[in-house]
């Protein structure tokens, strides 16, 4: 029975990690179609049928491109931090919340905490160990981010943990089933999007990568298996955090059809943002981080201790 | 926490197949100085890039670092609070929680929060 039980999550958890692959590999597609659609102009159309194929031509195209082997790196780390970086941002998706054959754990929130917190590594080991001023510069930039916002992601988190009392996502659920938090609580909706388009370095906030300053910021140095590995990586954190934007203030019915539809849109958000929004500048970015986002989730916090005070003294 | 631990190694196995895969499929390297040399728009590298960085950068994980691990004294918190007496809990973490706010506003206060001088 046990070894039953067993075999079925690691059945589903492949699937799972399967099914994130190929939806990161479409996801690439959806945002090259709609920028191109917002800059009036087609996207990718040629390849099979309407450029469906396209993402896969571009994985082989990746994968067959040549490796360059930088001078005066420190390779073997910047070999491994593209597959670690892959393999934090896969593993992070072990706590998607399921009824049933996938693990629901009780601490779901601090292994989702856990996870995003070793993704700043592999940014600086990746950025430091490729020998490059650009690289070096582009991931000291993505980890100060990446580090500022994590405060404020933290304590959102926490907040609403303190408010439906438990860290099992599954819990957000059961606290939804008549309204969801989006409504109730939307400033917080409005943060934690913003924090989440800048955890996972996009585009208003993607100073990492910022062009016009560094070439490609951290991963310049990356040719073919690195650079795809880097990408998918990145793709998957995205598609992540807006499975997490939908579980927390989307009714978290993830049984439902309509999650994924959810989801989906949440993803297409971080596309429109790339498409409609300017690059911000640094210091203002950390002074969104401090200055704002952190006051206002410290605050919140204080409020909603006081309201679960509040709750559990009279029911 | 057994199968999770396996379900990691899985992962782990599948990502490094693929890297590895990469390495094997794109074996026509042709290993030249020019090519892996930094890249910097076509300019010879004239420094070592291993470059000392701001000390912005630095001020600022230490700010992060505090609040780390004040985060990490929260999150046991909310459950403890199913076990323990009501009013402290509400004392010490209504307390914890006003020492962190006013900690952030005395660091905004004296200038640390500030990007450039």
């Amino acid at each position: 029975m046990f070894y039953m039980e067993f075999i079925l999550s690691l059945i589903g958890s492949l699937l799972l990690i399967i099914c994130v692959l190929v939806s990161v590999a479409f996801l690439t597609l959806l945002e090259r179609k709609v920028l191109g659609y917002i800059q009036i102009r087609k996207g990718p159309n040629k390849v099979g049928l309407m450029g469906i194929p396209q993402p896969f031509c571009d994985a082989i195209k990746l994968f067959t491109k040549e490796q360059t082997y930088p001078l005066l790196s420190n390779y073997l780390s910047y070999y491994i931090s593209p597959i670690f970086s892959l393999f934090l941002s896969l593993f992070v998706w072990m706590c998607m919340p399921f009824f049933v054959k996938l693990y629901s754990f009780n601490l779901g929130g601090l292994f989702f905490l856990c996870c995003t917190s070793l993704g700043v590594y592999t940014v600086m080991i990746a950025g430091w160990s490729s020998n490059s001023n650009y690289a070096l510069l582009g991931g000291l930039r993505a980890v100060a981010q990446t580090i500022s916002y994590e405060v404020s992601l933290a304590l959102i988190l926490l907040s609403f943990v303190f408010l439906i009392g438990s860290y099992n996502m599954m819990y957000f659920f059961y606290y939804q089933i008549y309204i969801w938090f989006l409504i109730i609580l939307f400033p917080m909706a409005l943060v934690w999007l913003t924090i989440s388009l800048a955890e996972t370095n996009r585009t208003p906030f993607d100073f990492a990568e910022g062009e016009s300053e560094l070439v490609s910021g951290f991963n310049v140095e990356y040719s073919s298996g690195g650079f795809a590995l880097i990408f998918m990586a990145e793709y998957a954190s995205i598609l992540f955090m807006s499975m997490l934007f939908c579980v927390i203030f989307l009714g978290c019915d993830v049984f439902n059809l309509l999650f994924y539809v959810k989801l989906t849109f949440i993803s297409f958000v971080f596309i429109w943002a790339r498409g409609t929004l300017p690059r911000f500048r640094y210091d203002k970015l950390m002074y969104l981080a401090w200055k704002c986002f952190l006051s206002f989730s410290l605050n919140y916090l204080l409020f909603f201790i006081g309201f679960k005070i509040l709750l559990f003294s009279f029911l | 926490m057994f199968s999770i631990i396996l379900i990691a190694s899985l992962i782990l196995t599948i990502v490094t197949i693929v890297m590895f895969l990469a390495s094997i499929l794109s074996k026509k390297a042709l290993i030249d100085r020019e090519k892996s040399s930094p890249f910097e728009c076509g300019f010879d590298p004239k420094s070592s890039s291993r470059l000392p960085f701001s000390l912005r950068f630095f001020l600022i994980t230490i700010i992060f670092l505090i609040f780390d691990v004040e985060i990490a004294l929260i999150l046991p918190m909310i459950i403890i609070l199913k076990f323990s007496n009501i009013f402290i809990w509400t004392f010490t973490s209504i307390i914890f929680i006003l020492i962190l706010l006013i900690g952030l506003y005395h660091e905004w206060n004296q200038g640390m929060l500030n990007w450039s001088n």
